[in-house]
């Protein structure tokens, strides 16, 4: 079974027609892959779909804007497949939603 | 369909926000200056607006379930299939389903029908966003008594 990283680069590279082997878990989604907010509305929806998870994005967003969080934490591809993993273990947990 | 002022839907047949699904009719009209272009002696509606109008149907069906509270902008059609022609005077029936609803943003896939045949379908993502403007707002609340949207669902 690939790691969530694996299946988010996976996604990424479909989506947005990046060479795969170019996106790495250091990648920053927007500042190195230039991802822009359409793709990642499509990456978004490629991501809940796989996980069976909502990714917060706007409570993401509005932590990034307030400055209470960077957007290292949530767009470093590593980083959004810890947050990912959270949420899964979260939803698996029967609880809400980790954010 | 009013097409001078783009509103492709006309009535709204049935709204099940617990299905997530919408079913909406809209005429195409008899005659107006598109189809004198589109095109001479073979007057058919154009895709662009076969498509808008299953983008319609989707924000009919998602402003329903966000209780008219923000706003579904379309953002990306994907699949956008154009079967068959839709001409002149025909009655298209939409069919929409929620197919996600993600953080900030909603997919709906749509298909249009002329009786039984199958005539357009989408994937249609859109943008959530407040309403920018309160006269935006009062608007779309007199659309929907007009195109018969059934308020109470939305009041649940």
């Amino acid at each position: 079974m690939s790691s969530t990283f694996d299946q988010i680069a996976n996604i990424i590279a479909e989506t947005c027609d990046i060479p795969r082997d170019t996106i790495k878990p250091e990648s920053h989604a927007i500042d190195d892959l230039g991802i822009d907010s359409l793709d990642f509305l499509d990456i978004a929806f490629a991501i809940d779909k796989a996980f069976g998870i909502k990714m917060p994005l706007e409570k993401w967003t509005q932590e990034v804007n307030d400055g209470k969080a960077t957007t290292e934490q949530y767009f470093v591809l590593k980083n959004l497949a810890d947050r990912i993993d959270e949420l899964v273990a979260a939803k698996n947990a029967g609880g809400a939603a980790a954010t | 369909m009013n097409l001078d002022y783009f509103q492709l839907i006309d009535r709204i047949v049935a709204l099940n926000l617990e299905a997530r699904t919408i079913v909406v009719e809209a005429q195409v009209p008899e005659k107006h200056t598109i189809f004198e272009g589109h095109f001479p002696g073979f007057p058919i509606m154009p895709g662009v607006l076969l498509t808008e109008a299953m983008a319609q149907s989707s924000g009919w069906l998602i402003l329903g379930g966000l209780k008219f509270e923000r706003i579904p902008c379309l953002a990306i059609v994907k699949e956008a299939k154009m079967r068959g022609f839709v001409s002149p005077g025909q009655v298209l029936t939409i069919e929409a389903k929620l197919e996600h609803e993600g953080s900030g943003f909603a997919v709906a896939k749509a298909k249009g029908r002329v009786g039984k045949e199958l005539k357009c379908s989408a994937e249609i993502t859109f943008g959530l966003a407040p309403f920018p403007d309160p006269t935006f707002r009062v608007f779309m609340d007199a659309r929907a008594k007009e195109i018969g949207f059934p308020l109470q669902a939305v009041a649940q």
